[in-house]
Protein backbone atom coordinates (compact mmCIF):
# COMPACT_ATOMS: atom_id res chain seq x y z
CA UNK A 1 0.00 0.00 0.00
CA UNK A 2 1.88 3.04 -1.10
CA UNK A 3 0.36 6.65 0.19
CA UNK A 4 1.05 9.95 -0.93
CA UNK A 5 0.14 12.71 2.39
CA UNK A 6 -0.29 15.94 1.33
CA UNK A 7 0.98 18.30 4.33
CA UNK A 8 1.28 22.30 4.50
CA UNK A 9 2.66 24.63 7.51
CA UNK A 10 0.30 26.48 8.71
CA UNK A 11 0.57 29.38 11.75
CA UNK A 12 -0.35 27.76 15.01
CA UNK A 13 -4.21 28.19 16.12
CA UNK A 14 -3.68 30.65 18.98
CA UNK A 15 -1.64 32.99 16.97
CA UNK A 16 -3.20 36.48 16.62
CA UNK A 17 -3.62 37.38 12.96
CA UNK A 18 -2.13 40.76 11.70
CA UNK A 19 -1.94 41.78 7.89
CA UNK A 20 0.35 44.00 6.41
CA UNK A 21 -2.12 46.62 4.67
CA UNK A 22 0.22 47.80 2.08
CA UNK A 23 0.43 44.66 0.34
CA UNK A 24 -2.79 42.57 1.50
CA UNK A 25 -0.76 40.45 3.20
CA UNK A 26 -0.50 38.17 6.84
CA UNK A 27 2.30 39.41 8.53
CA UNK A 28 4.52 36.28 9.66
CA UNK A 29 6.83 38.14 11.92
CA UNK A 30 6.53 36.00 15.29
CA UNK A 31 3.76 33.55 13.91
CA UNK A 32 4.68 30.26 15.33
CA UNK A 33 3.88 27.61 12.18
CA UNK A 34 3.30 24.12 12.73
CA UNK A 35 1.78 21.01 10.31
CA UNK A 36 -1.55 22.03 9.55
CA UNK A 37 -3.30 19.93 12.34
CA UNK A 38 -6.20 18.07 10.21
CA UNK A 39 -2.72 16.93 8.28
CA UNK A 40 -1.43 15.44 11.10
CA UNK A 41 -4.18 13.00 11.17
CA UNK A 42 -3.81 12.20 7.68
CA UNK A 43 -0.05 11.49 8.26
CA UNK A 44 -1.19 9.39 11.25
CA UNK A 45 -3.64 6.86 9.28
CA UNK A 46 -1.25 6.63 6.62
CA UNK A 47 1.56 5.54 8.87
CA UNK A 48 -1.26 2.87 10.35
CA UNK A 49 -2.06 1.73 7.20
CA UNK A 50 1.31 0.88 6.34
CA UNK A 51 2.25 -0.72 9.98
CA UNK A 52 -0.56 -2.85 9.09
CA UNK A 53 -0.02 -3.82 5.60
CA UNK A 54 3.10 -2.40 4.13
CA UNK A 55 3.88 -0.37 1.72
CA UNK A 56 5.25 3.09 2.04
CA UNK A 57 4.67 6.38 2.73
CA UNK A 58 5.79 9.51 1.24
CA UNK A 59 4.78 13.17 1.81
CA UNK A 60 4.60 15.86 -0.07
CA UNK A 61 4.60 20.02 0.92
CA UNK A 62 4.14 22.65 -1.60
CA UNK A 63 5.86 25.84 -0.23
CA UNK A 64 8.85 27.63 0.42
CA UNK A 65 11.84 25.98 2.45
CA UNK A 66 10.77 27.24 5.66
CA UNK A 67 8.42 24.02 4.87
CA UNK A 68 11.12 21.37 5.71
CA UNK A 69 10.74 21.77 9.29
CA UNK A 70 7.19 20.56 8.86
CA UNK A 71 8.21 17.85 6.43
CA UNK A 72 11.16 17.00 9.01
CA UNK A 73 8.54 16.61 11.69
CA UNK A 74 6.73 13.58 9.36
CA UNK A 75 9.98 11.98 8.89
CA UNK A 76 10.50 11.95 12.57
CA UNK A 77 6.68 10.56 12.69
CA UNK A 78 8.03 7.56 10.57
CA UNK A 79 7.08 8.72 7.41
CA UNK A 80 9.15 6.71 4.49
CA UNK A 81 10.32 9.88 2.83
CA UNK A 82 9.39 13.36 2.32
CA UNK A 83 9.92 15.86 -0.55
CA UNK A 84 9.41 19.47 -0.95
CA UNK A 85 7.87 20.78 -4.19
CA UNK A 86 9.05 24.62 -4.21
CA UNK A 87 6.60 27.46 -4.94
CA UNK A 88 6.96 30.43 -2.94
CA UNK A 89 4.04 32.61 -4.45
CA UNK A 90 2.51 33.73 -1.21
CA UNK A 91 -1.20 32.17 -0.10
CA UNK A 92 -3.57 32.99 -3.06
CA UNK A 93 -6.65 31.14 -1.84
CA UNK A 94 -6.90 29.76 -5.08
CA UNK A 95 -7.63 25.36 -4.52
CA UNK A 96 -7.51 25.23 -8.12
CA UNK A 97 -4.00 26.23 -8.74
CA UNK A 98 -3.10 23.82 -5.68
CA UNK A 99 -4.85 20.96 -7.25
CA UNK A 100 -3.21 21.62 -10.90
CA UNK A 101 0.10 21.68 -9.13
CA UNK A 102 -0.78 18.26 -6.66
CA UNK A 103 -1.93 16.33 -10.11
CA UNK A 104 1.25 17.33 -11.99
CA UNK A 105 3.48 16.08 -9.09
CA UNK A 106 1.71 13.37 -8.86
CA UNK A 107 1.55 11.85 -12.74
CA UNK A 108 5.56 12.76 -13.50
CA UNK A 109 7.18 11.89 -9.86
CA UNK A 110 4.75 9.68 -7.79
CA UNK A 111 2.55 8.06 -10.04
CA UNK A 112 2.73 4.56 -7.93
CA UNK A 113 0.02 4.90 -5.51
CA UNK A 114 -2.90 3.51 -3.81
CA UNK A 115 -3.82 6.30 -1.66
CA UNK A 116 -4.19 9.90 -1.72
CA UNK A 117 -4.18 11.80 1.92
CA UNK A 118 -4.65 14.94 2.80
CA UNK A 119 -6.02 17.12 6.09
CA UNK A 120 -9.94 18.00 5.58
CA UNK A 121 -8.88 21.60 5.02
CA UNK A 122 -5.62 23.72 5.69
CA UNK A 123 -6.27 25.95 8.87
CA UNK A 124 -6.02 29.88 7.63
CA UNK A 125 -6.94 29.15 3.84
CA UNK A 126 -9.80 27.15 5.20
CA UNK A 127 -10.98 26.25 1.77
CA UNK A 128 -11.40 22.79 1.90
CA UNK A 129 -11.27 22.18 -1.96
CA UNK A 130 -8.23 20.58 -3.12
CA UNK A 131 -9.03 16.64 -2.53
CA UNK A 132 -12.15 16.93 -3.92
CA UNK A 133 -10.16 18.92 -7.13
CA UNK A 134 -7.02 16.59 -7.14
CA UNK A 135 -9.91 13.37 -7.50
CA UNK A 136 -12.10 15.02 -10.31
CA UNK A 137 -8.96 15.95 -12.03
CA UNK A 138 -7.64 12.16 -11.26
CA UNK A 139 -11.14 10.21 -11.96
CA UNK A 140 -10.56 8.73 -8.51
CA UNK A 141 -13.29 8.85 -5.82
CA UNK A 142 -13.37 10.83 -2.96
CA UNK A 143 -13.99 10.60 0.49
CA UNK A 144 -13.94 14.29 2.81
CA UNK A 145 -13.97 14.78 6.57
CA UNK A 146 -13.29 11.47 7.54
CA UNK A 147 -13.39 10.12 11.46
CA UNK A 148 -13.19 6.13 10.69
CA UNK A 149 -11.42 4.86 7.76
CA UNK A 150 -11.12 0.99 6.92
CA UNK A 151 -9.31 -0.45 4.14
CA UNK A 152 -9.42 -4.07 2.59
CA UNK A 153 -7.59 -5.32 -0.32
CA UNK A 154 -8.86 -2.80 -3.01
CA UNK A 155 -12.21 -1.61 -1.47
CA UNK A 156 -12.89 0.59 1.60
CA UNK A 157 -15.15 1.96 3.71
CA UNK A 158 -15.12 4.93 5.50
CA UNK A 159 -17.49 7.90 7.52
CA UNK A 160 -17.70 11.06 6.63
CA UNK A 161 -19.36 13.74 9.26
CA UNK A 162 -21.83 15.88 7.93
CA UNK A 163 -24.49 18.31 9.70
CA UNK A 164 -25.53 15.92 12.59
CA UNK A 165 -24.48 12.41 11.51
CA UNK A 166 -22.48 10.19 9.47
CA UNK A 167 -22.01 8.83 6.06
CA UNK A 168 -20.93 5.48 5.64
CA UNK A 169 -19.41 5.51 2.05
CA UNK A 170 -17.61 2.52 0.14
CA UNK A 171 -15.26 3.21 -2.50
CA UNK A 172 -12.79 1.26 -4.18
CA UNK A 173 -8.90 2.40 -4.69
CA UNK A 174 -6.96 4.15 -5.76
CA UNK A 175 -8.76 7.10 -4.08
CA UNK A 176 -8.66 10.51 -2.26
CA UNK A 177 -9.05 10.58 1.48
CA UNK A 178 -9.64 13.90 3.69
CA UNK A 179 -8.78 13.59 7.55
CA UNK A 180 -11.18 15.24 10.27
CA UNK A 181 -10.29 15.29 13.63
CA UNK A 182 -11.47 12.14 15.52
CA UNK A 183 -9.78 9.82 12.99
CA UNK A 184 -6.67 8.83 15.52
CA UNK A 185 -4.48 9.89 17.88
CA UNK A 186 -1.27 11.30 16.25
CA UNK A 187 1.28 10.20 17.65
CA UNK A 188 4.94 12.02 19.10
CA UNK A 189 7.21 12.02 17.99
CA UNK A 190 9.99 9.65 19.56
CA UNK A 191 13.87 10.69 19.93
CA UNK A 192 14.85 7.89 17.98
CA UNK A 193 12.21 8.71 15.05
CA UNK A 194 13.96 12.31 15.30
CA UNK A 195 16.72 10.76 14.92
CA UNK A 196 16.66 8.73 12.11
CA UNK A 197 14.68 12.10 10.69
CA UNK A 198 17.98 14.03 10.58
CA UNK A 199 19.88 11.89 9.09
CA UNK A 200 17.13 11.41 5.97
CA UNK A 201 17.33 14.14 3.13
CA UNK A 202 14.56 16.30 1.93
CA UNK A 203 14.98 16.04 -1.88
CA UNK A 204 13.17 19.18 -3.56
CA UNK A 205 11.44 19.49 -6.89
CA UNK A 206 10.89 22.60 -8.28
CA UNK A 207 7.99 23.27 -11.21
CA UNK A 208 10.44 22.87 -13.72
CA UNK A 209 10.50 19.30 -13.00
CA UNK A 210 7.54 19.17 -13.44
CA UNK A 211 7.31 20.85 -16.66
CA UNK A 212 4.73 23.49 -14.96
CA UNK A 213 4.80 27.01 -16.29
CA UNK A 214 3.96 29.56 -14.42
CA UNK A 215 1.04 30.77 -17.04
CA UNK A 216 -0.54 26.99 -16.36
CA UNK A 217 -1.07 27.80 -12.55
CA UNK A 218 -2.07 31.44 -12.73
CA UNK A 219 -4.38 32.09 -9.59
CA UNK A 220 -8.17 32.44 -11.32
CA UNK A 221 -8.69 34.03 -8.12
CA UNK A 222 -7.22 37.83 -7.25
CA UNK A 223 -7.31 38.88 -3.52
CA UNK A 224 -8.46 42.60 -3.96
CA UNK A 225 -8.52 43.41 -0.29
CA UNK A 226 -7.65 42.08 3.11
CA UNK A 227 -8.90 43.20 6.70
CA UNK A 228 -9.22 42.26 10.23
CA UNK A 229 -13.29 41.56 11.30
CA UNK A 230 -14.91 44.41 13.17
CA UNK A 231 -13.87 44.47 16.56
CA UNK A 232 -16.69 43.26 18.66
CA UNK A 233 -18.01 45.96 21.82
CA UNK A 234 -17.89 44.16 25.20
CA UNK A 235 -21.22 44.42 26.72
CA UNK A 236 -22.62 44.57 29.75
CA UNK A 237 -20.97 42.27 32.91
CA UNK A 238 -22.48 41.48 35.90
CA UNK A 239 -21.81 40.01 39.28
CA UNK A 240 -25.40 39.31 41.13
CA UNK A 241 -26.75 36.57 43.10
CA UNK A 242 -27.44 33.05 41.03
CA UNK A 243 -31.24 33.63 41.16
CA UNK A 244 -30.82 37.75 39.99
CA UNK A 245 -27.92 36.81 37.79
CA UNK A 246 -30.55 34.40 35.55
CA UNK A 247 -33.40 36.70 35.68
CA UNK A 248 -31.35 39.35 34.45
CA UNK A 249 -29.95 37.03 31.94
CA UNK A 250 -33.42 36.01 30.57
CA UNK A 251 -34.78 39.60 30.26
CA UNK A 252 -32.34 40.72 28.40
CA UNK A 253 -32.23 37.96 26.03
CA UNK A 254 -35.74 38.30 25.53
CA UNK A 255 -36.55 42.32 25.89
CA UNK A 256 -33.26 43.84 24.25
CA UNK A 257 -31.73 41.31 21.99
CA UNK A 258 -34.81 39.20 21.84
CA UNK A 259 -33.54 35.99 20.54
CA UNK A 260 -36.08 33.98 22.79
CA UNK B 1 -28.09 33.85 -14.91
CA UNK B 2 -27.27 32.93 -11.44
CA UNK B 3 -27.75 29.15 -10.51
CA UNK B 4 -27.86 27.96 -6.90
CA UNK B 5 -27.64 24.45 -6.01
CA UNK B 6 -30.70 23.35 -3.32
CA UNK B 7 -29.88 20.34 -1.94
CA UNK B 8 -32.04 17.91 -0.11
CA UNK B 9 -31.64 16.16 3.08
CA UNK B 10 -33.65 13.02 4.29
CA UNK B 11 -36.22 13.82 2.18
CA UNK B 12 -36.23 17.86 2.63
CA UNK B 13 -35.01 20.80 0.96
CA UNK B 14 -31.80 22.35 3.31
CA UNK B 15 -32.87 25.84 4.82
CA UNK B 16 -29.23 26.70 3.94
CA UNK B 17 -29.94 26.07 0.19
CA UNK B 18 -32.78 28.22 0.21
CA UNK B 19 -30.66 31.02 2.13
CA UNK B 20 -28.27 30.89 -1.23
CA UNK B 21 -31.20 31.00 -2.86
CA UNK B 22 -32.41 34.12 -1.56
CA UNK B 23 -28.90 35.78 -1.91
CA UNK B 24 -28.80 34.30 -5.42
CA UNK B 25 -31.69 36.07 -6.19
CA UNK B 26 -30.93 39.38 -4.72
CA UNK B 27 -27.74 39.70 -6.62
CA UNK B 28 -30.01 38.81 -9.73
CA UNK B 29 -31.83 41.25 -9.09
CA UNK B 30 -28.86 43.79 -9.08
CA UNK B 31 -27.27 42.36 -12.10
CA UNK B 32 -30.76 42.44 -14.11
CA UNK B 33 -30.16 38.33 -14.47
CA UNK B 34 -32.66 35.25 -13.47
CA UNK B 35 -32.34 33.26 -10.63
CA UNK B 36 -32.55 29.59 -11.36
CA UNK B 37 -32.58 26.50 -8.68
CA UNK B 38 -31.58 23.06 -9.24
CA UNK B 39 -32.36 19.93 -7.45
CA UNK B 40 -30.47 16.65 -7.80
CA UNK B 41 -31.38 13.20 -7.40
CA UNK B 42 -34.29 10.93 -7.47
CA UNK B 43 -38.48 11.19 -7.43
CA UNK B 44 -37.77 15.17 -6.62
CA UNK B 45 -40.36 16.79 -7.99
CA UNK B 46 -42.83 17.49 -5.34
CA UNK B 47 -39.81 18.76 -3.42
CA UNK B 48 -39.62 21.49 -6.46
CA UNK B 49 -42.67 23.28 -5.72
CA UNK B 50 -41.25 24.03 -2.15
CA UNK B 51 -38.51 25.88 -3.93
CA UNK B 52 -40.16 28.18 -6.09
CA UNK B 53 -41.66 31.11 -3.69
CA UNK B 54 -37.61 31.34 -2.65
CA UNK B 55 -36.77 33.40 -5.75
CA UNK B 56 -36.37 30.77 -8.21
CA UNK B 57 -37.25 31.56 -11.86
CA UNK B 58 -36.88 28.00 -13.12
CA UNK B 59 -36.36 24.87 -10.59
CA UNK B 60 -34.18 22.69 -12.60
CA UNK B 61 -34.94 19.33 -11.61
CA UNK B 62 -32.02 16.55 -12.06
CA UNK B 63 -33.11 13.08 -12.01
CA UNK B 64 -31.46 9.84 -12.44
CA UNK B 65 -31.94 6.58 -10.39
CA UNK B 66 -27.97 6.64 -9.67
CA UNK B 67 -28.46 9.37 -8.07
CA UNK B 68 -30.81 8.33 -5.30
CA UNK B 69 -27.84 8.53 -2.97
CA UNK B 70 -25.39 11.21 -3.11
CA UNK B 71 -21.84 10.67 -4.25
CA UNK B 72 -19.87 13.95 -5.37
CA UNK B 73 -18.76 12.50 -8.75
CA UNK B 74 -22.53 11.51 -9.71
CA UNK B 75 -24.01 14.64 -8.48
CA UNK B 76 -21.01 16.56 -10.11
CA UNK B 77 -21.30 14.44 -13.37
CA UNK B 78 -24.73 15.93 -13.17
CA UNK B 79 -24.47 19.01 -12.66
CA UNK B 80 -21.78 19.47 -14.93
CA UNK B 81 -24.29 18.07 -17.72
CA UNK B 82 -26.91 20.33 -16.78
CA UNK B 83 -24.12 23.85 -16.32
CA UNK B 84 -23.00 22.56 -19.85
CA UNK B 85 -26.69 23.15 -21.61
CA UNK B 86 -28.24 26.08 -19.60
CA UNK B 87 -24.47 27.93 -19.43
CA UNK B 88 -25.04 30.24 -16.10
CA UNK B 89 -22.74 32.70 -15.27
CA UNK B 90 -22.66 32.09 -11.49
CA UNK B 91 -23.10 28.86 -9.92
CA UNK B 92 -23.54 28.81 -6.02
CA UNK B 93 -23.58 26.24 -3.26
CA UNK B 94 -24.15 26.65 0.67
CA UNK B 95 -21.24 25.81 2.43
CA UNK B 96 -22.72 23.21 3.83
CA UNK B 97 -21.64 19.63 4.22
CA UNK B 98 -22.33 18.70 0.77
CA UNK B 99 -21.96 21.69 -0.80
CA UNK B 100 -18.51 21.61 0.47
CA UNK B 101 -17.17 18.19 -1.17
CA UNK B 102 -19.39 18.75 -4.41
CA UNK B 103 -18.76 22.08 -5.52
CA UNK B 104 -14.96 21.75 -5.88
CA UNK B 105 -15.57 18.87 -8.19
CA UNK B 106 -17.78 20.64 -9.83
CA UNK B 107 -15.60 23.38 -10.29
CA UNK B 108 -12.51 20.98 -11.27
CA UNK B 109 -14.50 19.52 -14.17
CA UNK B 110 -15.48 23.23 -15.19
CA UNK B 111 -11.46 23.86 -15.10
CA UNK B 112 -12.64 27.42 -12.64
CA UNK B 113 -11.54 28.77 -9.39
CA UNK B 114 -14.02 28.80 -6.36
CA UNK B 115 -14.87 31.00 -3.19
CA UNK B 116 -15.49 29.04 -0.07
CA UNK B 117 -18.09 29.55 2.39
CA UNK B 118 -18.72 33.19 1.94
CA UNK B 119 -20.31 35.67 3.89
CA UNK B 120 -21.21 38.43 1.74
CA UNK B 121 -21.71 38.63 -2.07
CA UNK B 122 -20.98 42.21 -3.94
CA UNK B 123 -21.95 43.30 -7.27
CA UNK B 124 -19.09 45.54 -8.01
CA UNK B 125 -18.67 47.36 -11.71
CA UNK B 126 -21.13 44.90 -12.79
CA UNK B 127 -19.41 41.78 -11.16
CA UNK B 128 -19.76 39.52 -8.78
CA UNK B 129 -17.36 39.45 -5.69
CA UNK B 130 -17.33 37.59 -2.24
CA UNK B 131 -16.09 38.35 0.49
CA UNK B 132 -15.17 35.30 2.79
CA UNK B 133 -13.57 34.62 6.39
CA UNK B 134 -9.59 33.25 6.88
CA UNK B 135 -8.55 31.84 9.69
CA UNK B 136 -11.73 31.25 10.52
CA UNK B 137 -12.38 34.82 11.02
CA UNK B 138 -9.37 36.05 12.14
CA UNK B 139 -9.10 37.60 8.97
CA UNK B 140 -11.25 38.18 5.58
CA UNK B 141 -10.61 38.64 1.91
CA UNK B 142 -12.50 40.07 -0.87
CA UNK B 143 -12.15 38.01 -3.76
CA UNK B 144 -12.82 38.75 -7.40
CA UNK B 145 -12.76 36.09 -10.09
CA UNK B 146 -10.96 35.31 -13.04
CA UNK B 147 -12.55 32.56 -14.74
CA UNK B 148 -16.21 31.79 -15.69
CA UNK B 149 -18.88 30.87 -14.52
CA UNK B 150 -17.92 32.09 -10.95
CA UNK B 151 -18.51 29.79 -8.26
CA UNK B 152 -18.71 30.08 -4.56
CA UNK B 153 -20.43 28.16 -1.76
CA UNK B 154 -22.00 30.56 1.10
CA UNK B 155 -22.02 29.99 5.05
CA UNK B 156 -25.18 29.16 6.37
CA UNK B 157 -26.66 30.67 8.97
CA UNK B 158 -25.29 33.94 7.33
CA UNK B 159 -27.70 35.00 4.36
CA UNK B 160 -31.71 36.11 5.54
CA UNK B 161 -34.21 34.18 3.88
CA UNK B 162 -36.50 36.10 1.25
CA UNK B 163 -40.09 36.45 2.30
CA UNK B 164 -41.42 33.69 0.00
CA UNK B 165 -43.33 34.85 -2.54
CA UNK B 166 -46.31 33.25 -4.90
CA UNK B 167 -45.08 30.05 -6.62
CA UNK B 168 -44.71 31.91 -10.14
CA UNK B 169 -41.63 30.20 -11.68
CA UNK B 170 -41.39 26.87 -13.46
CA UNK B 171 -40.47 23.38 -12.36
CA UNK B 172 -38.42 21.77 -15.64
CA UNK B 173 -37.60 18.04 -15.71
CA UNK B 174 -34.31 16.74 -16.77
CA UNK B 175 -33.22 12.79 -17.20
CA UNK B 176 -29.22 12.97 -17.17
CA UNK B 177 -27.70 9.81 -18.74
CA UNK B 178 -24.89 8.81 -15.83
CA UNK B 179 -22.72 6.00 -16.85
CA UNK B 180 -22.67 3.82 -13.72
CA UNK B 181 -18.75 4.15 -13.54
CA UNK B 182 -19.12 7.67 -12.78
CA UNK B 183 -20.46 7.28 -9.69
CA UNK B 184 -17.89 6.92 -7.20
CA UNK B 185 -17.96 6.87 -3.78
CA UNK B 186 -21.37 6.70 -2.92
CA UNK B 187 -22.91 7.03 0.53
CA UNK B 188 -24.24 3.71 1.43
CA UNK B 189 -26.50 4.66 4.83
CA UNK B 190 -26.64 7.28 7.28
CA UNK B 191 -25.92 7.01 10.67
CA UNK B 192 -27.18 9.06 13.17
CA UNK B 193 -26.54 9.61 16.62
CA UNK B 194 -29.91 8.39 18.82
CA UNK B 195 -32.29 11.70 19.41
CA UNK B 196 -31.08 13.29 16.25
CA UNK B 197 -29.30 16.81 17.05
CA UNK B 198 -29.55 19.64 15.38
CA UNK B 199 -25.72 20.69 14.22
CA UNK B 200 -24.29 23.52 15.89
CA UNK B 201 -22.95 24.91 12.29
CA UNK B 202 -27.10 25.11 11.31
CA UNK B 203 -28.61 25.73 14.96
CA UNK B 204 -30.18 29.37 15.92
CA UNK B 205 -28.85 29.00 19.14
CA UNK B 206 -25.58 27.32 20.59
CA UNK B 207 -25.00 26.38 23.93
CA UNK B 208 -21.66 25.64 24.97
CA UNK B 209 -19.13 24.47 27.48
CA UNK B 210 -15.53 24.60 28.82
CA UNK B 211 -13.27 23.27 30.82
CA UNK B 212 -15.22 24.78 33.40
CA UNK B 213 -17.91 22.62 32.89
CA UNK B 214 -15.91 19.97 34.96
CA UNK B 215 -16.56 16.78 33.45
CA UNK B 216 -18.84 14.76 30.28
CA UNK B 217 -22.09 14.15 32.97
CA UNK B 218 -22.47 17.74 33.34
CA UNK B 219 -23.04 18.38 29.71
CA UNK B 220 -26.08 17.27 30.19
CA UNK B 221 -27.50 19.99 31.83
CA UNK B 222 -26.47 21.92 28.67
CA UNK B 223 -28.50 19.18 27.11
CA UNK B 224 -31.24 20.04 29.48
CA UNK B 225 -31.17 23.87 28.29
CA UNK B 226 -31.61 23.23 24.60
CA UNK B 227 -34.29 21.45 24.98
CA UNK B 228 -35.94 24.26 26.34
CA UNK B 229 -34.39 26.49 23.18
CA UNK B 230 -35.94 26.15 19.61
CA UNK B 231 -33.35 25.01 17.09
CA UNK B 232 -30.50 24.96 19.68
CA UNK B 233 -27.53 22.78 19.46
CA UNK B 234 -25.01 21.90 22.02
CA UNK B 235 -21.62 23.16 21.77
CA UNK B 236 -18.04 22.97 23.09
CA UNK B 237 -14.40 24.52 23.55
CA UNK B 238 -11.06 22.30 22.52
CA UNK B 239 -10.39 21.55 26.07
CA UNK B 240 -13.81 19.63 26.58
CA UNK B 241 -13.78 18.01 23.79
CA UNK B 242 -9.71 17.18 24.24
CA UNK B 243 -10.30 15.73 27.69
CA UNK B 244 -12.79 13.47 25.29
CA UNK B 245 -16.19 14.99 27.88
CA UNK B 246 -17.99 15.25 24.33
CA UNK B 247 -17.50 14.45 20.37
CA UNK B 248 -15.68 16.30 18.27
CA UNK B 249 -18.80 17.11 16.45
CA UNK B 250 -19.63 19.41 18.61
CA UNK B 251 -16.10 21.65 18.86
CA UNK B 252 -17.00 25.08 18.39
CA UNK B 253 -13.32 27.06 17.03
CA UNK B 254 -10.36 27.29 14.63
CA UNK B 255 -10.08 23.13 14.55
CA UNK B 256 -13.33 22.80 15.39
CA UNK B 257 -16.64 24.51 13.46
CA UNK B 258 -16.96 28.22 13.06
CA UNK B 259 -20.66 29.26 13.91
CA UNK B 260 -22.67 32.25 13.47
CA UNK B 261 -26.00 31.71 15.41
CA UNK B 262 -28.10 34.27 17.00
CA UNK B 263 -27.08 33.40 19.73
CA UNK B 264 -24.42 31.69 21.00
CA UNK B 265 -23.83 30.90 25.23
CA UNK B 266 -20.84 30.23 26.62
CA UNK B 267 -20.25 28.15 30.10
CA UNK B 268 -17.39 28.13 31.48
CA UNK B 269 -15.55 29.30 28.82
CA UNK B 270 -12.30 31.04 29.31
CA UNK B 271 -12.45 32.10 25.31
CA UNK B 272 -9.15 31.21 23.93
CA UNK B 273 -8.25 33.43 20.83
CA UNK B 274 -8.91 30.14 18.85
CA UNK B 275 -12.37 29.66 20.46
CA UNK B 276 -13.20 33.29 19.24
CA UNK B 277 -12.66 33.06 15.96
CA UNK B 278 -14.82 30.05 15.86
CA UNK B 279 -18.14 31.85 17.56
CA UNK B 280 -17.62 35.62 17.52
CA UNK B 281 -19.68 36.35 14.45
CA UNK B 282 -22.42 35.02 16.37
CA UNK B 283 -25.42 37.85 16.69
CA UNK B 284 -25.36 38.01 20.63
CA UNK B 285 -22.86 36.38 22.50
CA UNK B 286 -24.03 35.58 26.47
CA UNK B 287 -21.15 34.03 28.49
CA UNK B 288 -21.45 32.83 32.08
CA UNK B 289 -18.00 32.23 33.66
CA UNK B 290 -16.42 32.52 37.63
CA UNK B 291 -13.31 34.64 36.51
CA UNK B 292 -14.01 38.13 36.24
CA UNK B 293 -10.89 38.69 33.60
CA UNK B 294 -11.73 35.98 31.11
CA UNK B 295 -11.35 36.95 27.64
CA UNK B 296 -14.75 35.48 26.94
CA UNK B 297 -16.36 38.50 28.59
CA UNK B 298 -14.77 41.32 25.79
CA UNK B 299 -16.78 39.64 23.18
CA UNK B 300 -19.57 39.28 25.04
CA UNK B 301 -22.92 41.43 25.05
CA UNK B 302 -23.92 40.04 28.38
CA UNK B 303 -21.97 38.33 31.16
CA UNK B 304 -22.49 37.23 34.04
CA UNK B 305 -19.78 36.55 36.50
CA UNK B 306 -20.83 33.89 38.40
CA UNK B 307 -20.30 29.73 39.02
CA UNK B 308 -22.30 28.27 36.41
CA UNK B 309 -23.41 25.07 38.42
CA UNK B 310 -25.74 27.80 40.39
CA UNK B 311 -26.82 30.18 37.43
CA UNK B 312 -27.97 27.10 35.46
CA UNK B 313 -30.55 25.66 37.52
CA UNK B 314 -32.20 28.95 37.46
CA UNK B 315 -31.74 29.97 34.32
CA UNK B 316 -33.95 26.88 33.61
CA UNK B 317 -36.77 27.99 35.79
CA UNK B 318 -36.35 31.42 34.15
CA UNK B 319 -36.62 29.53 30.48
CA UNK B 320 -39.88 28.15 31.52
CA UNK B 321 -41.49 30.97 32.90
CA UNK B 322 -40.95 32.71 30.15
CA UNK B 323 -42.52 29.85 27.78
CA UNK B 324 -45.36 29.70 29.93
CA UNK B 325 -46.36 33.37 29.44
Amino acid sequence: MNIVVFVKRIPDTESKIRINHETGTIIEEGLNFVLNPYDEFAVEEALRLREAGGGKVTVLSVGGEESLVILKKCLAMGADEAFLLKDNTPETYDGLRMAKIIVRALEKKFSDYNLLFFGKQSVGADNAQVPSMVAEFLGLPQVNVVTKLEIEGTKGTAHREIEGALEKVSFSLPAVISAQKGLNEPRYETLKGIMMAKKKEIPMLTFEDLELNEEDIAPLLEVTKMESPPPRQAGKVIQEEPEAAAKKMVEYLHNEAKVI
Amino acid sequence: MILVFVEVRDGKVKKSSLEALSEGKRRADDLKQEANAVLVGHNLESLATEVLPYGASKVYVVENSLLSNYSAAGFAQALFSLVGEIKPEVILFSASSMGKDLAPRLAAKLGVSLASDCTRTIVKDGKLEVLRPIFAGKAFVTLSFKSSPIMATLRPNVFPLIDPGEKKGEVVKKEVVIPEDKIKAPVLEILREEGAEIDVTEAEIVVSGGRGMKGPENFDLLRDLTSLLPHSAVGASRSAVDAGWIDHQHQVGQTGKTVSPNLYVAFGISGAIQHLAGMSSSKFIVAVNKDPEASIFKVADFGVVGDLFQVIPHLKEELKKLASE
